[in-house]
Formats: structure tokens, sequence, C-alpha cells
């Protein structure tokens, strides 16, 4: 065997375990999945060929979808802001050389590893409209306060200070990058006599912007893929106010055993999904500052 | 930035302090409520009677803890879901090291294409391949086991694949050439020189692997259909929607539930704050 052949050998060899696993469960289940979204398929019966009429009725006809993408878009555009927003404040309180900050450090990034459903858990309790805390508390204050996972004005806002309460995980990444930004600018800056707010503004914000951006892309992507708390905590209620695009999926595969017309959805939110990041990365140049 | 002065020092910790409130009461709320008794859950938190005091369980009813362990065979659902942790952890570092060496150090003519499959592979969302990956373990014959949660694991995680790859590169070439003259074959230099280097990266991957797992909801949801086969979160879930008024039980379970994880915090803080710090956190 001559040496180069060897080496293509020895290469796929090596990445095989993935190459095997990517035929198996992704390459293949990915054009099975182009194909069943042009059926109407049960997953028992044979699935039957019905050409563009899955996306039809999503496009023209269903005003379950429609909504869906409604709250999912929602959901997006004001919590991933808003995520950012409170990491990066958290994260620059954080940089500040106080006593006890370790102490801090921990309170604020403890929340963001509590399980998934035992974060529901919680958030169900606490935001219990008869006996939960947070209506105490509002009660104390002499405001009453609305029944939030039961109310369709509040739902969604519920859901989503619950996720800000996991922004100690973004908050991290923020730190890790203040960290990285070197002291030698600050110290010019001050040589330059530079007021504390003009240093935050055109050093620390501009330099943090990569991190930004990688969060802002990992954030809007995640966000359109909401599910378990929504599954868990409200189903989708009430009157869908928190039907999220991913659960109204679910449930046409799997409630509705309509595997078609989940396929055609799952294949709408993976081109939202790029047109979206595509976007967000076509808006870098002009505000993304890569290395100095 | 660089606080010196008093003044904004003295802020920085009344805005720390203020933020911490929102940050730490609903695990402490989680903590007291698992402690109380049926009747101080039901009069203590009601409207104008509700206090601070309300926030300390008198008397304690440590009897919580066995009656939610008991409601449900939380026992079993433990000792499967570490069964699952262990075997993904193993399966998914694993393989996704030996992927990654064959990316980083093994200069085949498909490399580079593969490589950028694989990081697309990264930005699929999983809904598009639900259903067909499910035609495929049923056909298999492998609904309602825990394979269609575990074989994937052994093909690698593209995420780690990327991870350990970047590492590996950073390694010199010299130590493994000098193996290679010595007639070492590929696989003994990875498996004897670069691997042990690596532990760090690998100890955060097995990290989010374990996590992965541990919180992984939608998995079982489609997978298991036999209650002595539900994980914990799936089975803290079916808790949840059976005894919903049980709010001291619920709150017991859910300690249960969060607490290894914190344990494991605090025993590999920094394999978490760095693993996040690198990789952007939880899948």
């Amino acid at each position: 065997m001559s040496p180069k052949l060897r080496r293509e050998l020895t290469g796929l060899a090596f990445i095989s375990p993935w190459l095997i696993g990517f035929i198996v469960f992704t390459g293949l289940p990915f054009l099975r999945s182009i194909q069943l979204s042009f059926t109407r398929y049960d997953i028992v019966r044979p699935p039957k060929f019905v050409g563009l009429a899955n996306y039809q009725s999503l496009i023209f006809d269903d005003q379950v979808f429609r909504n869906a993408a409604v709250v999912t878009l929602k959901f997006a555009i004001i919590s991933v802001p808003l995520g950012i927003f409170c990491g990066v404040i958290l994260a620059l309180l954080l940089n500040a050389n106080v006593r006890g900050i370790s102490v801090y450090r921990t309170v604020f990034f403890l929340p963001s590893i509590v399980p998934t459903v035992a974060t529901t858990a919680i958030f169900s309790w606490i935001l219990n409209p008869q006996i939960g805390l947070v209506n105490g508390l509002l009660a104390k204050c002499g405001v009453t306060g609305p029944a939030w996972l039961g109310d369709p004005k509040w739902a969604l806002w519920s859901l989503m200070f619950m996720g800000l309460w996991g922004v100690g995980n973004s908050m991290v990444i923020y730190l890790a990058g203040l960290k990285d930004i070197p002291n030698y600018l600050y110290e010019a800056a001050i040589v330059d006599g530079a007021s504390p707010a003009k240093r935050l503004f055109k050093i620390t914000l501009p330099m943090l912007t990569p991190v930004i951006f990688f969060n802002l892309v990992m954030g809007v992507i995640g966000s359109l893929q909401y599910f378990t708390q929504a599954y868990i905590m409200t189903n989708g209620g009430p009157e869908d106010s928190t039907r999220f695009y991913a659960l109204y999926l679910f449930d046409r595969a799997w409630r509705y055993a309509d595997m078609g017309y989940a396929s055609a959805m799952a294949w709408v939110l993976f081109l939202a999904i790029v047109v979206l990041t595509s976007a967000l990365f076509g808006t870098q140049k002009r505000w993304v500052h890569y290395g100095s | 930035m660089v606080t010196t002065n008093k003044g904004s020092k003295l802020f920085t910790h009344i805005a720390l302090i203020c933020l911490s409130i929102p940050a730490a009461l609903p695990l402490i709320w989680m903590l007291s409520t698992s402690l109380k008794a049926e009747n101080q859950i039901y009069t203590g938190a009601n409207g104008a009677s509700f206090s601070l005091t309300s926030l300390i369980p008198s008397p304690m009813v440590w009897a919580n803890y066995p009656k939610a362990l008991s409601t449900v065979p939380f026992d079993q659902y433990l000792k499967n879901t570490l069964f699952l942790c262990a075997v993904s952890v193993f399966g998914a570092v694993l393989s996704s090291s030996i992927v990654a060496y064959g990316f980083a150090r093994i200069n085949f003519k498909l490399n580079r294409p593969l490589f950028g499959i694989l990081i697309a592979t990264m930005a699929l969302p999983g809904q598009v391949t639900m259903i067909p990956q499910f035609e495929v373990f049923r056909s298999l014959g492998w609904y309602g086991t825990y394979l269609p949660l575990l074989v994937p694991a052994f093909a690698g995680a593209p995420f780690f694949i990327f991870l350990l790859s970047q590492f590996f590169k950073t390694l010199p070439e010299e130590v493994a050439e000098s193996a290679r003259l010595d007639g070492a074959n590929e696989f003994r230099i990875f498996a004897q020189i670069v691997l042990p280097l690596a532990k760090p990266a690998l100890a955060t991957c097995a990290l989010f692997q374990f996590l992965g797992t541990w919180n992984d909801f939608l998995g079982p949801l489609i997978y298991i259909n036999d209650t002595s086969k539900y994980t914990l979160a799936y089975g803290l879930q079916q808790f949840m929607s059976a005894y919903g008024g049980q709010w001291a039980q619920l709150m017991a379970a859910s300690i249960v539930f969060t607490l290894p994880i914190i344990v494991l915090f605090f025993f590999a803080q920094k394999t978490f704050i760095q693993g996040i710090a690198t990789t952007g956190g939880k899948n």
C-alpha cells in the first residue's frame, strides 16, 4: 500500500464514527425530510404525495401556524436583546474589582445551571396567581398581580422573565470577553483623559461586540426553536398566546400524526433560521469589531 | 474597566446586592417550600398575610422528601438517568476525540469538505431530522428502548469534534513525528501521546454531554413509553402534571433533581466557567 493511500484510509478510519452517524442520523434524514414535506403521512401508512399542498395551507390557510410564527418572532425580538442587555450589565458589574466578587458571580451563575425542567417547576410555583411568591410580594406593595401563566397578556412575558433568570450563562461569556480586553487600551485612554463613560462606549462595548454578536446569533437560533418550557408550563395556552413554532410543529407530528405537514413546517423553520442568521451576518460589518 | 474610586465601588456593591435578590430568591423559595407543611404553603403566602418570615418553614417537614421520592419511583429514574449519562458521556467523548484527531492531524483528501459539512450540521435545527430519525429507529425496533438516546452519542457530537480538533491543532507536530519514526501507528500516537494532553478539553466535553443528557427532555418524550424507563427530567415533568398542587413535594423532587448539578458545579467550577466561555454554553 502506498503511503498516500494509507494516509487516506487512516483519515477516513478516524472520522468513520462521525461519517457513518452523519449519513444515518443526519444526511439521509435531511433528504427524507424534504421528501416527506411534499406528502401526507401518518407514519403507519406509506406517505402519499400531495405536491405543494402542505406549504400552500401553511402559508395561506393555517391561522394557528401564523399565530405560532408571530408568537415565536415576538419572543425572539424581545427576549434576545433583553438577555444581551442584562448579561452585559451583569458582566460589567462583575468585572469590577470589589470584594466578594466570586460570591456574586456564583449567585448569578447558579440559576443558569438549574435543569430546565426544575426551572419550569420553580417558576410554575412562584408565578402561581393565588399563593405564589411573586403575587405575594406584589400584594405587599398593594398591587394585585396578574394570573401570569394563566393570562394571555402575561404568559409570554412570564416565559421571558424566566429566561432572564438563566442569563448567568451568557454573562460568563461576556465576562470572559471583558477579561480579554487588553489593559493598555484603558491606560492609554486614561492618559488621554477619557471619562469612564467614554471608556465604556469607546473601548469596552466595541471590544465586546464579537461576543455580543455570537450571543445574538445563538440566541436567535435558540429562541426560534423554543420548546421545552412552553410544552411543560403552558402547553401553548392560554388562548394560544404561548403556542411557539416548535410546539405547534411537535403537536402536528406527534399529537395529530401529521408528519408531512410537520416536515414542511420544519423546512420553513430551517429557511427562517438561514435567512435570519445570514441577515445578522450581513449587519456584522457595520457594528462588530474584530481584532485591533 | 478597572474600578478604583470608593464611590463607584459602593455603587457596584449596591447594584450587585439588589440584582442578587431576584437571582437567589427563586432558589431560596424552592428550598423553603420543600420543607413546609401543606397548611403553611396555603396560608403563608396569601395576599396580605404574606411576610418574609414565611420564608422559614415552621415546622420543618423533612418528610416531604421521602414522600415525594416514594410517590414516584425517583430512585429508579435516578438510576436510569445516571446510566444514560455514563454511557453517552463515554460514547461522545471517545468518538468525538477520535474523529477530531482525524480532522485535525491527518491530511486526507476529503478532510476539508467533510469538516465543512460537520460545521454546517451544527446549524441544522433538530426539527428537520426529528421525524426521519424516528422512522429509522422505529424500523430498527429501537422505539421504547434507550438505544435512540445512546447510539447517536457514539457517532460523536459536532460541537465537541470542532472543539477538540481546534485543540489538537495547537499541539506541536514534532512529538507525533518522532513516534511515527519509531514505528508507532496513528492510533497509538492518538491514544498514548495526544489524548493524555487533551484532558482539560475532554473534561469540558464530558461535562457538557453529562449536562445535556441529564437535562434532556425531548429525547425521552419521543422515545420512552414505559414508566420504568423514565429519566429524572421526564419523570419530574410527569410528576408535575399528575400532582400539580403538591408544591412541597414538587419542590423537594426538583431539589433532588437539581442538587447533583450544583454539587458538580462546586467541584468542577473551572471546567464549567471555562467550558461556557469557550463553547458558548448549554446545548
